[in-house]
């Protein structure tokens, strides 16, 4: 049957499944877009009258809403790509035998797992436009450069929906999906979402600085205030290596759980 | 026959690598020709889903060859399954997708355009008697509708082969006849089956040809009247006692005929002739609660060749 030869695109068809399913269940990307919105009311805008503009930054005119606003659109790609790759896909994994039933085709691991980082990537797409024309709305961003953010924001989804696809093959049972917020919450409170780096002792300084959220966010700081590009480079090196190594791993582990 | 086998199996081995490493399949040769439908007949823990999922290309073979279709399992995988159809064991229906949607996403897999699906939908919603299910979540539907879209699934790439691991497992009857229907029709049509079972009747309705699996071992292999005219008797009595005097008639009975099987709830005296038997019997001062004579199965096939009976 010549219409069925091998084209690389196939991973695209994980995209389809879910297009479709979302057709249905779109309200649950309200949620997303809203959850950082909250975060930036309540804490940026709230405790930033507070605060007032950030110490210990090189720039001291920067608000602590537009510190904050930056590090929560980071958490929310890094939040969005994770939990497709993680709860999302546990899901069809373990209790639905979803991907038991599209191996049978001639799907390949590989595509699913492909597929399944492209889908993470296009709803991160949407939640952080977004996000970032909401900020704007209200002020916060001041430089062009803060376009940067959509592709950053890829980046940064890329990277993080890889490192679910390892975490997934490694959970047990739906007990260990509690691990995985065991690290997620504390590293978006300590990523220098809230307060800059140099509050921290040296040592924690350290711990927070091999961090993947860390990068994250001050890449897209970077791109969102204009400053800090020296960093923001260290951070797309930091974020490219990770990501592709953990997808190496995350396809052979995959296959492996998949296949026996 | 003479023409080349769509699937051939040459010492083929399954092993499982735990932390107690587990042989499910122990070198077992079979060839599938084309056209026919093919069963794998064993008790559950055979190794007859090893070697399913083995044909697949699901799972890869330990040792030994498997070609299909002409190509080598262990490397062309991909591009054999784009020709198969797969009915797993266990229900695998996309439940986040409407049974229409299941379709055609399970064709996108393929690689299949939308047009040519969706048409394509229209006809298997049709011959698996879904049509006014498609908008229907898959949670809706009943066991054997289930069943019916999970094969419908497999024959949209129009696959040259259908692989079923028992398909009627835990159907009421009426849905097994309906599957066993669609079944014939798509063998009328062309398509080769291969098809595991544990029960004897599916196996003597569908298949031209089978094997008998136990313990990950082909112990034999024929046509259904083959295999009963080769391991079995023409006919079979039946016969059982009341619980105080079992043991006694049993013992009386000893040497009637050639073969006799003693099973936890009746005893069974493997005979060409029933009726005579049964009067043989009566003359030895037998007296059974129940008598019934009746021709061979396969599952006494089955008795004869592993000591125990299919379904346990």
């Amino acid at each position: 049957m010549s219409e069925l030869t091998l084209r690389p695109g196939r991973a695209f068809s994980m995209v389809e499944r879910n297009l479709l399913i979302y057709r249905h269940t779109w309200p649950v990307l309200l949620a997303e877009i809203f959850e950082p919105m909250m975060y930036l009311l309540a804490f940026g805008v709230g405790i930033g009258v507070l605060v007032g503009n950030v110490p210990g930054l090189a720039d001291t005119t920067v608000s602590f809403p537009r510190f904050v606003a930056p590090a929560l659109l980071a958490t929310a790609a890094m939040n969005g790509a994770m939990n497709e790759t993680t709860f999302n896909m546990y899901a069809k994994l373990a209790t639905e035998k979803t991907y038991q039933a599209i191996l049978t085709t001639p799907m390949s691991s590989r595509a699913v797992a492909l597929g399944e980082v492209t889908w993470a990537l296009l709803r991160g797409t949407i939640v952080s436009t977004t996000f970032l024309v909401a900020v704007s709305l209200i002020g916060l961003t001041g430089t062009w450069t803060a376009l940067l953010v959509v592709p950053a924001a890829l980046l940064i989804g890329a990277t993080f929906a890889s490192l679910g696809l390892v975490v997934v093959t490694l959970l047990r049972s739906w007990q260990d999906t509690q691990l995985i917020q065991l690290v997620m919450l504390p590293m978006f409170l300590f990523s220098t979402t809230f307060f800059p780096l140099s509050v921290y002792p040296k040592p924690v300084q350290w711990l927070v600085e091999a961090l993947p959220l860390y990068h994250s966010i001050e890449l897209v700081r970077a791109c969102f205030l204009g400053t800090g590009w020296r960093h923001a480079l260290i951070a797309i090196a930091y974020l490219v290596v990770l990501g592709l190594a953990a997808l190496l791993v995350a396809v052979r582990r995959l296959d492996r759980t998949l296949r026996t | 026959m003479t023409t080349a086998p769509l699937i051939e199996a040459r010492d083929l081995t399954k092993t499982y690598v735990t932390s107690e490493p587990y042989t499910a399949v122990k070198g077992i040769d079979f060839e599938v020709r084309p056209g026919e439908a093919f069963g794998v007949l064993g008790a559950n823990g055979a190794g007859k889903s090893s070697t399913m999922r083995m044909i697949a290309c699901v799972s890869p073979v330990t040792s030994g060859t498997l070609r299909i279709l002409g190509m080598d399992a262990a490397r062309d995988g991909e591009r054999i399954r784009a020709r198969l159809g797969v009915v797993p064991q266990d229900d695998t229906l996309d439940t986040e997708l409407t049974v229409r949607e299941n379709l055609l996403i399970y064709g996108r897999y393929f690689g299949i355009p939308w047009k040519a699906l969706r048409e394509r939908c229209d006809q298997l919603l049709a011959f698996s008697r879904l049509e006014d299910k498609g908008s229907q979540a898959v949670s809706t539907l009943s066991g054997g509708m289930r069943r019916r879209l999970t094969i419908a699934r497999a024959l949209i790439n129009q696959p040259e082969i259908l692989l079923l691991d028992e398909p009627t497992t835990g159907l009421d009857p009426q849905a097994r006849h309906l599957l066993w229907e669609r079944l014939f029709q798509l063998k009328e049509d062309g398509v080769t089956l291969l098809l595991t079972t544990h029960y004897m009747d599916e196996a003597e309705q569908l298949c031209d040809r089978l094997v008998v699996m136990d313990a990950g071992k082909i112990v034999a292999e024929g046509s259904p009247a083959d295999l009963i005219e080769r391991h079995s008797t023409r006919e079979v009595l039946e016969l059982r006692f009341a619980a105080h005097e079992r043991q006694l008639m049993i013992d009386k009975c000893a040497g009637v005929t050639e073969r006799v099987e003693v099973l936890p709830d009746r005893l069974v005296l493997y005979t060409g002739d029933g009726e005579s038997t049964l009067a043989a019997v009566h003359a030895l001062g037998v007296r059974p609660a129940g008598a019934f004579v009746r021709r061979s199965t396969l599952e006494d096939v089955f008795l004869t060749l592993t000591g125990r009976s299919l379904v346990e």
